[in-house]
């Protein structure tokens, strides 16, 4: 790489402004086919799957925020939940009715970003020292602190019942009318569209950040820490720094995403929701689409959680119904019904599913460019796109 | 535990203690067993292999398939149990160690030259295999082992209770310890594998054969999961699909509290994790000593960055 080559500024490349202009005309494009075939498309086609992609669109969030710290800076980060739960947790306790505070949504939203952020802080200030895997441990260990934690406290978290109701966002009034316009209700309720704009919306800020801080001064130095943390020091990168800044950032992401998922589900629900579980769940998407990669990061949530959260649903039920169908004899025994449901194998597929892609693919599906080149370094291989020594 | 600990609240102060203290020791034992095995396969390949405890998970269905099928209950005499003990520790281990030293060959070998992540991420994969494996032999439901050891005091009417199985139990996790210290001090295998847990190149290089080593370690590091869940099934009598999981998530800080990839230091954490687990039990409230035994961890980390056994290790340039 030419240290003195200006960093690239266009970071849209075609494909991704035809991936955001699906995702972006998804919902009319959901109406219109209400309107023109109403006998074929009910009235609610393609509002459960439009709700769905708004949860995958906050977990994109978290999961790009795991890969500031895991992908970029190489700190194997496993409590990653841990700080999505305090953004959660932050949201619940200023909009909650049962509090005196019931800040704006848009309030809480910062709030909960920096509240996360300053607890990244204060866990990776200590434990800067450790080397990979005790670092590993740590975060791991604050993670189950964490949920411990906030199952204990009842009298501020409530326990296991959670916070809510969370309201919804108030929409400004400038907004209202043009909203109106475009046929979107004015209800968070009742129109799903609202809160697939917000976080799309947010997820799209988000990912332009991002792009941009890859190829600034910090995320250069992130990425030369991860390559030799001694080199980086040694060539006047100050690591300490860097690596907090890449700890307070991966946590202030999660808990952007934490906020945005509070207010989705109107509760901060039970806090074994984010345990280590979820944690791993999110480093296996970003590992599975390409530790350090923009667009391999939103791949993997796509596939992964995308399967774990809509297509496997729907396989189940047609599994079962269709078992239904063939009459009560195949599920006799207690066995039989326990292998004959497809979300008993859940785990399976996604451990399966991992072995290979480690096995056939370790660097990932959608490596960035630079990652690749190292892993590979023995093939022949096309040259980076930003460099000039072709 | 639970049950002992409902049983101390009649005892006064210093029996409770003392109790709590032997409580602690039993169930640190038992994480010890576990976090060996976690050690001796991070020493070896430096790998954290997180599929261990669901191994011993797999380990302590097999025990309780075995007792239903053999139709073991409390009842059987106590030579039988003798016999069947012995028996089910011997086949328990067999498995566990075929089992784990299969993974190693189908999974992580072909990966011993790849990126660090990528052994990582296989091993939380065959964790997820391993775990979904459990539910489907056995069901989501936990379910409970007979306690074939006679759970009668042997110190008599004391307030203070000790039983039989507490003596099995510490009397197999010593000497599997020594056994172990033994076989990595003074065998040619052990020496093979201190060789190639400090390089394994050079260890190639002087005529060891890594791979077999590397195998060995495997194999009896799965062996141990299979004695540690034998006796975790006969001891704590509860399982289920996920014991796997916090079991080993324990262990894991075990190893890593005394420094990892050191036999002794796991023994250690073990001990000072089960300690902790009872007297924080008893003294402050069962459902905070998760967060005390990580918040410990996190605060020795600090202050003593590579365990409390560990050697400190100069970066390599």
């Amino acid at each position: 790489m030419n240290p003195s080559q200006k960093p690239p500024t266009r970071f849209l490349k075609r494909w991704d402004v035809l991936v955001l202009a699906v995702f972006v005309f998804y919902p009319f494009a959901c109406s219109l086919t209400r309107t023109v075939f109403p006998s074929w498309a009910g009235p609610t086609f393609g509002n459960a799957l439009g709700d769905q992609l708004s949860t995958l669109f906050i977990f994109s969030i978290l999961a790009l925020g795991l890969n500031v710290a895991v992908g970029y800076t190489g700190l194997l980060q496993l409590g990653i939940a841990a700080f999505f739960g305090i953004g959660v947790y932050i949201t619940g306790i200023l909009r909650v009715p049962s509090y005196p505070f019931q800040l704006p949504f848009t309030a809480a939203l910062v709030l909960s970003a920096l509240g996360a952020a300053l607890c990244g802080l204060v866990l990776g200030a200590p434990t800067l020292r450790l080397r990979g895997d005790y670092l590993a441990l740590v975060t791991l260990g604050f993670g189950e602190v964490v949920k411990v934690t906030l199952r204990n406290l009842e009298e501020i978290t409530a326990g296991t019942k959670g916070l809510n109701p969370i309201p919804p966002p108030h929409l400004p009034p400038w907004l209202a009318v043009p909203i109106g316009w475009l046929g979107i209700e004015n209800s968070w309720e009742t129109d799903y569209r609202l809160f697939y704009f917000l976080t799309l919306g947010i997820l799209v800020i988000v990912i332009a950040l991002l792009a941009n801080l890859e190829n600034s001064r910090l995320g250069r130095s992130w990425v030369a820490i991860r390559e030799d943390e001694l080199a980086a020091t040694c060539m006047g990168i100050n690591a300490p720094r860097a690596k907090l800044a890449s700890f307070a950032a991966s946590a202030g992401l999660a808990g952007l995403a934490g906020c945005l998922y509070a207010t989705k589900l109107t509760t901060t629900a039970d806090p074994n929701t984010y345990d280590f579980n979820r944690s791993i769940i999110i480093l296996c998407c970003v590992i599975l689409g390409g530790l350090g990669s923009l667009r391999g990061v939103l791949l993997g949530v796509l596939l992964l959680l995308g399967f774990d959260n809509i297509v496997s649903p729907q396989i189940n039920s047609t599994l079962q119904s269709w078992l239904q169908h063939l009459g009560g004899g195949v599920q006799s025994s207690a066995v039989a019904e326990r292998l004959l449901s497809f979300s008993n194998w859940r785990l399976m597929i996604f451990g399966l599913a991992l072995v290979a892609i480690m096995r056939f693919r370790p660097e990932g599906l959608w490596p960035s460019a630079r990652l690749q080149h190292e892993l590979h370094w023995d093939e022949p291989r096309p040259p980076l796109p930003n460099s000039n020594s072709a | 535990m639970l049950t002992l600990l409902l049983a101390a609240d009649s005892i006064s102060g210093w029996q409770l203690f003392v109790q709590q203290c032997l409580n602690g020791l039993t169930y640190g034992a038992l994480i010890a067993l576990i976090a060996l095995g976690y050690t001796m396969v991070y020493g070896i390949i430096g790998l954290i292999n997180f599929a261990h405890g669901d191994l011993f998970m797999l380990g302590t269905f097999l025990t309780l398939t075995l007792i239903n099928a053999f139709g073991l209950d409390t009842a059987a005499s106590a030579w039988t149990v003798a016999i069947s003990v012995a028996a089910l520790l011997i086949v328990v281990a067999l498995f566990c160690a075929v089992l784990n030293f299969s993974v190693d060959r189908l999974i992580y070998k072909p990966l011993r030259n790849a990126p660090k992540l990528a052994p990582l991420v296989s091993a939380i994969g065959v964790s997820f295999i391993f775990q979904n494996v459990g539910l489907l032999w056995k069901g989501p439901a936990d379910l409970s082992v007979p306690k074939l050891i006679s759970q009668r005091n042997l110190l008599g009417d004391s307030a203070i209770t000790f039983t039989p199985s507490d003596a099995v139990l510490l009397v197999v996790v010593a000497a599997i310890m020594s056994g172990l210290t033994v076989l990595v001090k003074f065998t040619r295998l052990g020496k093979s594998m201190r060789a190639v847990s400090q390089d394994p190149v050079a260890a190639q290089l002087m005529g060891i054969h890594v791979e077999r080593v590397i195998g060995s370690t495997f194999l009896i590091g799965g062996g141990l999961a299979g004695f540690a869940a034998v006796i975790y099934s006969m001891y704590i009598g509860t399982i289920g699909f996920q014991i796997g999981y916090i079991n080993g998530l324990y262990a894991f800080t075990a190893a890593v509290l005394g420094g990892i990839g050191n036999i002794p230091g796991a023994v250690l954490g073990g001990i000072v994790i089960g300690m902790v687990r009872s007297l924080g039990s008893a003294y402050v409230e069962e459902r905070w000593t998760a967060a005390i035994i990580f918040g410990i961890l996190i605060v020795i980390l600090i202050f003593r960055p590579s365990g409390l056994l560990g050697e400190r290790m100069r970066e390599k340039v």
